[in-house]
């Protein structure tokens, strides 16, 4: 068991050190800092629609979806440099010296929450400057768990595509499924406004009832916490297992 | 019809924001129907010369006319003299090969019909009418140097430039490619301005070599004259115990001076010609020394190589750097 | 004589660019999938914004058209910026250099391969639009204008993506810019109108782009019907990206080729 943890630490120590030595670890962040701007500033006027009540307001109602959007990014981002180092030869250098290769994935992942910490609190200082509104009553800690949970879930199956896929392809295999499982959400108004096949869509998909409990948290007016917490937590189980399927793929490669 | 089909340079030099002149000065005549070989190591300046001849590259400073035309200030008409195969092989690897004929020959403003006949009559030539419906990215590096050949050819062009026309081709590609520039150059009278990094393609291929190295000229004739000013052949013997080495090189010694050899083995340059290796082996013989290989060497463009800048010519690429002595001519 | 020649080459370049996209799925489907799927998405995620008091429509579906033109024309113009910056790149660009061909020909040609596929993707997103319940108010006549004006916008993307491969002769450098592009696109009248846009700094934003008014131009056929100061507006900054992007192209070009 030690050197389970021994391991983890020594690749989650590599690949944070390599977020200090290069500023592009904040890249995921892009394009959910975008969207929300795009988003926050030019929808607004979407929260006057008749139904649409949501206590902490439309850019808040955004924030949330950009954070979630941030943090899974920077997990599918692990990924990414999983694939690459597999392609350049570290991960074979990795698979060789670790005594315990499970600590290879929990390495990874505690170095993707480091990111995700990082990406989310530039996020959220965006939101402040665009004038989130900030009022007591709210649960900034319900918030932050789900939102390391969002990011757990995303690095596991990022790391499993990479390294069962092994190459740099691997980037949109990774991305894609991603993207789309946050964009048939309710990203633009809540669920129950949701008509047509999105609303299909949306209910279907568990990110959802994270999205919705943690707006909740945020207004203040936490709804669907426990079945939240308990999808992801069963979300997390699955995708570990699969992360660990990639890692035997690996192995049997050699 | 240009004005003639040759080539003339006088004092061209190039040279790039960083780094070193890539061509430093270099004059030379190319006579109609004439195959030059500039040979040289990577990184030598040989591209950049064609660059500038074939008008993609301003020079710096100096002259040069290629068929006449000053290819600074008349470049259509450079352009509408030449073909070019340039290094990269640039194709498209979406389209076939009868396609990018026919792209090629359109824009030279050759007619539909005349498109057609003339594509066939290329194709054929380079061996590519087989292949000649197929895309260009299944084509071998072989395949790529052949149609690239035929492209430069389609307005039947006076005057050739081939940038390293067999780099990276195996042997058999090689000399199925040099059966074709002989070709032209013999019986279309097309001139040819090649480059070159192999010893043997100039040998075998130029009526004239050009020696390039770090953007200066340093010798230029024909092959033949150029291995006849080094001179002498050397021979190398293998003794075959490693103990008789002195042995051998004694009765080496005693017909000529000795010269760099591979490891355990003995060299010399024959001072009396290639007729002395009888003697060498009548000498050894009687000194009762046996050898395992005895070997004569016929001074190659590698020892001019050798002989003008103080490198061998293998592995005098861009990647060492200086501490060499300047060429002594 | 000489203009006929200069169409020839044209016609040469054209047909190369279009032959090479159409034998290449791998650009061809997610030019038409993509823009399509987003529409999708996004029209029904954002249905509801058609009950804000004030909104010009009540199918947001229908107000949302204009996105996936806007965007195919982004795609189309980045491919083909990429594809003239890969010729710069593989040589393949000299090769035609040695050619007595007019360099500006080399510029037609691309714009043609541009043109011909807005033209594809215009019809393709129209058809798919019918199909999917999208209304087009000014009719039979109005959907030629929408296409016209989409591939009037293709070709002035198609002129900024020239512009950038020629300057940079650099695959890279080109797609880089494709996430710039993106951003203009979202930061437009393309969710909702100006009248309704509630932040005043995005509001300011919006009017100052030009890429409002190109979809304004295009909405106001689908929505409204024939709107004279609409379309003005859109063929009017439509035609003058098309005239400086292209001028731009050519200068560029000059730089090139001695």
């Amino acid at each position: 068991m030690s050197s389970f943890f021994h391991v983890a630490g020594a690749v989650a120590a590599r690949q944070t050190y390599k977020y200090f030595t290069n500023p592009a670890f904040l890249a995921p962040a892009l394009f959910p800092l975008f969207f929300f701007v795009a988003f926050a500033g030019g929808l607004t006027r979407v929260g006057d629609v008749p139904g649409f009540d949501y206590g902490a307001g439309y850019i808040a109602f955004q924030y949330v979806w950009a954070l979630l959007q941030a943090v899974s990014m920077g997990g599918a981002f692990t990924g990414f440099s999983i694939a690459g180092d597999f392609e350049n030869g570290f991960a074979s250098r990795l698979m060789l010296a670790a005594s315990n290769r499970y600590g290879i994935i929990l390495g990874y992942t505690m170095a993707s929450i480091v990111r995700a910490v990082m990406t989310g609190m530039l996020v959220t200082g965006f939101a402040l400057v665009i004038g989130i509104p900030i009022s007591g009553g709210f649960d900034l800690f319900g918030l932050i768990a789900l939102a390391l949970l969002a990011n757990i879930a995303a690095t596991l199956f990022g790391a499993g595509v990479a390294m069962l896929l092994r190459t740099q392809q691997a980037g949109p295999v990774i991305r894609t499924p991603i993207f789309l499982v946050l964009f048939l959400a309710p990203v633009f108004v809540p669920l129950s406004l949701l008509s047509g096949w999105i609303e299909t869509a949306a209910r279907l998909n568990p990110f959802t009832h994270v999205l919705e409990a943690a707006r909740g948290f945020l207004a203040g007016d936490p709804t669907g916490v426990a079945s939240a917490f308990i999808i992801s937590a069963i979300l997390i189980l699955i995708l570990a297992l699969w992360a660990v399927y990639g890692l035997r793929s690996a192995e049997r490669a050699g | 019809m240009g004005r003639d089909r040759g080539i003339e340079v006088e004092n061209l030099v190039r040279e790039f924001k960083k780094g070193p002149r890539a061509v430093d000065g270099i004059d030379l005549q190319v006579e109609p129907g004439e195959i030059y070989g500039f040979l040289g190591p990577n990184g030598a300046g040989k591209s950049t010369t064609v660059l500038m001849l074939t008008t993609l590259l301003p020079p710096t400073s100096g002259t040069a006319t290629v068929a006449g035309y000053d290819i600074v200030h008349e470049g259509p008409q450079v352009r509408a003299s030449i073909g070019a195969a340039l290094q990269e092989a640039a194709l498209d690897p979406f389209l076939t090969g009868r396609e990018h004929l026919h792209l090629q020959a359109a824009l030279h403003g050759i007619s539909r019909k005349e498109r057609k006949r003339r594509a066939q009559e290329l194709l054929e030539r380079v061996g590519l009418q087989e292949a000649a419906g197929r895309k260009v990215r299944g084509y071998s590096g072989g395949m790529k140097r052949r149609l690239d050949l035929a492209l430069a050819l389609v307005h039947g062009p006076q005057i050739l430039f081939l940038d390293e026309p067999t780099t990276g081709l195996d042997p058999q590609s090689r000399s199925a490619l040099w059966a074709e520039v002989s070709r032209l150059a013999r019986e279309d009278e097309v001139t040819v301005f090649l480059t070159t990094q192999y010893l043997e393609e100039a040998d075998v291929l130029a009526d004239r070599v050009g020696i390039i190295d770090r953007g200066r000229i340093v010798a230029e004739d024909t092959p033949e004259s150029l291995k006849a000013e080094i001179g002498r052949p050397s021979v190398e013997a293998t003794p075959a115990e490693r103990g008789e080495r002195d042995a051998v090189a004694s009765v080496l010694m005693g017909f000529g001076e000795e010269i760099p050899a591979q490891p355990g083995a003995v060299a010399v340059r024959l001072s009396g010609g290639a007729a002395g290796l009888a003697d060498v082996v009548r000498a050894l013989d009687k000194e009762g020394v046996r050898v395992t290989n005895l070997r004569l060497d016929e001074p190659s463009l590698d020892d001019v190589f050798l002989a003008k800048t103080g490198r061998s010519l293998e592995g005098a690429g861009e990647g060492e750097e200086g501490g060499m002595e300047e060429a002594q001519a | 004589m000489r203009s006929s020649a200069f169409l020839t080459e044209v016609m040469a370049i054209a047909r190369r660019s279009t032959v090479r996209t159409m034998r290449q799925p791998a650009v061809l489907v997610p030019a038409l999938l993509f823009p399509m799927l987003f529409f999708s998405i996004n029209a029904n995620g954002l249905d509801a914004a058609s009950r804000i008091p004030g909104f010009p429509t009540d199918s947001y579906l229908d107000f949302a058209f204009a996105f996936p033109l806007i965007q195919a024309s982004l795609f189309g113009a980045i491919t083909a910026g990429a594809d003239l910056a890969r010729d710069i790149e593989s040589g393949f660009f000299d090769r035609l250099s040695l050619t007595p061909m007019r360099p500006v020909a080399l510029l037609g040609g691309m714009l043609a391969g541009v043109v011909a596929l807005g033209l594809i993707q215009g019809v393709a997103f129209l058809t798919v639009g019918l199909l999917m319940g999208v209304d087009i108010s000014s009719g039979v006549g109005g959907m030629f204008v929408i296409v016209l004006l989409t591939v009037l916008v293709a070709l002035g993307f198609g002129g900024i993506g020239a512009i950038l491969a020629i300057r940079t002769g650099s695959v890279e450098a080109v797609e880089s810019a494709f996430p710039l592009f993106f951003v203009a696109i979202f930061l437009s009248s393309i969710n909702l109108p100006r009248e309704l846009i509630e932040q005043d700094w995005f509001r300011f934003i919006a009017t100052v782009n030009p890429i409002s008014y190109l979809v304004e131009g295009i909405r106001s056929l689908v929505i409204t019907g024939w709107d004279a100061q609409a379309l003005i507006l859109g063929f009017g900054f439509a035609l003058a990206i098309v005239v400086v992007a292209i001028g731009g192209a050519a200068a560029s070009l000059k730089t090139r080729v001695v």
